[in-house]
């Protein structure tokens, strides 16, 4: 407690955000239907690479379900319909020539609950490498496991332990092996809906260092119901309200001068 | 701007707390604005040490302001308009701590001033004075109202309190040049002019603060900058016994 206050000069290791760059996924005009319910209501959005998106907004406001739109996750749910554009690098993801399992290899997701298979450490994040076919042997299989829990950071806590039940570990590291086993398969995109709300401050803490180390090989987009948290690990956020994009840009002018007075409420906390 | 209310309600309150001492602090900063130029004017020794000693006053509801607002951003975590809430509490307590510190030195001169023979100058320095008590009343109405018009208003009005201190230097100058006696009365009354001077930038000061707690942004305009004559007379004298031989 009696340290001194000192302070290191260190570069930062992030790269900026080159927003030049043709955006890594984008929507245009983006309307989802539950039924005869209308859902979300034209929504225009850039992902880019480097960058970490956060989507913030109460409850119900479409977050949630623009996420699922960005990997198709939308089609397992029997009445649900999209509308409007969403590029991979240029492709419409609904384009019938796109095999749809490997766009969820590419655009991996992470979940508010660590959902790990009930297998062994080492099968969990195995197990898309293998279905995926990137790796050629055992041996090769065995460097991307390992490879992959440690960039969750997560190698040196499971090492010893790889062949126990992803389930005995602690909610903090089921989470960041959830984010192995989504990474094991070199997606582009990570999608991660509130990937926190279930974890203690400090896996909650290690989670975001992560994000921000993640950042620099891929496009991030998080939902968080935090906005201290879209406020620390994002570089842009969308704020959503009763299914539309009401605000968007550089998440310092969200949470410092909102421009929407919508986003000023919710962000303040006077409504959601 | 009419804002709703926070879901908690005790954050409200917080910040209601905070907005009222920094009322409070700006309304005491006036008073002793008022009280200095009245000891002065007055040559009232007494009423000028009582100002002085008040200023404390000042500087113990600056530490609140501080307390308030750390508390604040600690546990309420504000965003947005809120966040630029409590920075502009932090930034307008310092200033108008100043202006505090401007008036009790403006009431110690007083005190010395008491003891020598009157200037006709003073009736000029009240006049600046009334200038910026007014700037101070103003920019604490806007920060009351949440008002950026009225802000940026009284933030070109401080232009006017420039050029009367150019002026009152100039005549200050005459003043030593025609008997050396009055050099150090003179000298007293520029100090106090200085200080009201500083005092309508301090009150400028919370104008801006003001326009960015409303709009989110800085005022872009350059301020409108008075009378620089005093700068360029400064550096007169030197070169004139070589131009007068």
């Amino acid at each position: 407690m009696n340290q001194p206050i000192a302070f290191t000069l260190k570069p930062t290791s992030a790269p900026a955000v080159a927003v030049d760059s043709p955006p890594k996924m984008s929507a245009r005009g983006v309307d989802v239907f539950y039924g005869e319910k209308q859902a979300l209501f034209d929504v225009d959005i850039d992902i880019h690479r480097n960058r970490v998106t956060a989507l913030i907004g109460p409850s119900g406001c479409g977050k949630s379900t623009f996420i699922r739109c960005l990997n198709r996750m939308n089609d397992v749910i029997a009445d649900a319909r999209v509308r409007g554009s969403i590029t991979l690098d240029g492709q419409d993801i609904h384009d019938p020539g796109l095999d749809v399992v490997s766009l969820r290899a590419r655009v991996g997701m992470v979940f508010q609950k660590p959902n790990p298979f009930p297998k062994s450490v080492y099968e969990n994040v195995a197990y898309g490498p293998r279905i995926h076919g990137l790796a050629a042997s055992r041996g090769e299989l065995d460097d991307i496991v390992r490879a992959s829990l440690e960039r969750a950071g997560l190698w040196g806590e499971v090492a010893e332990r790889l062949n126990e039940p992803g389930t005995s570990l602690s909610g903090g590291q089921q989470q960041r092996l959830c984010i192995a086993r989504a990474i094991a398969v070199d997606p582009e995109v990570i999608l991660m809906d509130e990937p926190c709300s279930a974890l203690d401050p400090i896996a909650t803490a290690r989670i975001e260092e992560l994000i921000d180390e993640l950042r620099l090989n891929f496009a991030i987009v998080i939902v968080t119901h935090s906005m201290q948290q879209a406020a620390r690990v994002s570089q842009h956020t969308a704020f959503f309200h009763l299914g539309k994009l009401v605000e968007q840009g550089p998440t310092e002018q969200i949470f410092t001068s909102p421009r929407d007075e919508r986003t000023q409420g919710y962000v303040t906390g006077r409504f959601g | 701007m009419t804002i709703a209310d926070h879901i908690v309600k005790s954050f409200d309150e917080e910040l209601n707390r905070l907005h009222q001492t920094i009322v409070q602090m700006g309304g005491l900063a006036e008073a002793q604005l008022q009280g200095a130029i009245d000891a002065l004017v007055r040559r009232d020794a007494g009423l000028a040490a009582e100002i002085v000693r008040a200023d404390h006053r000042i500087d113990e509801l600056e530490l609140e302001v501080s307390q308030r607002a750390i508390r604040v951003l600690a546990l309420r975590q504000p965003m947005a308009l809120d966040l630029r809430s409590v920075v502009a509490a932090l930034k307008i307590s310092s200033d108008i701590e100043r202006i505090g510190d401007y008036a009790a030195n403006v009431a110690k001169r007083a005190a010395v001033l008491a003891q020598s023979p009157p200037i006709k100058t003073v009736g000029g320095i009240q006049r600046m004075s009334r200038l910026a008590q007014q700037l101070i009343k103003d920019v604490l109405d806007a920060y009351v109202a949440a008002d950026a018009q009225k802000a940026d208003a009284a933030w070109r009005r401080d232009e006017e309190i420039d050029e009367m201190y150019g002026s009152l230097f100039r005549e200050l100058l005459t003043y030593m040049m025609e008997d050396p006696r009055n050099i150090g009365p003179s000298t007293h009354l520029l100090f106090v002019a200085k200080n009201i001077e500083r005092i309508g930038d301090h009150a400028t000061n919370i104008a801006e603060t003001i326009h960015f707690l409303v709009h989110g942004r800085p005022i872009d305009a350059a301020r409108p900058k008075g009378d620089t004559t005093n700068l360029a007379v400064a550096a007169a004298p030197s070169a004139e016994p070589g131009a007068g031989a």
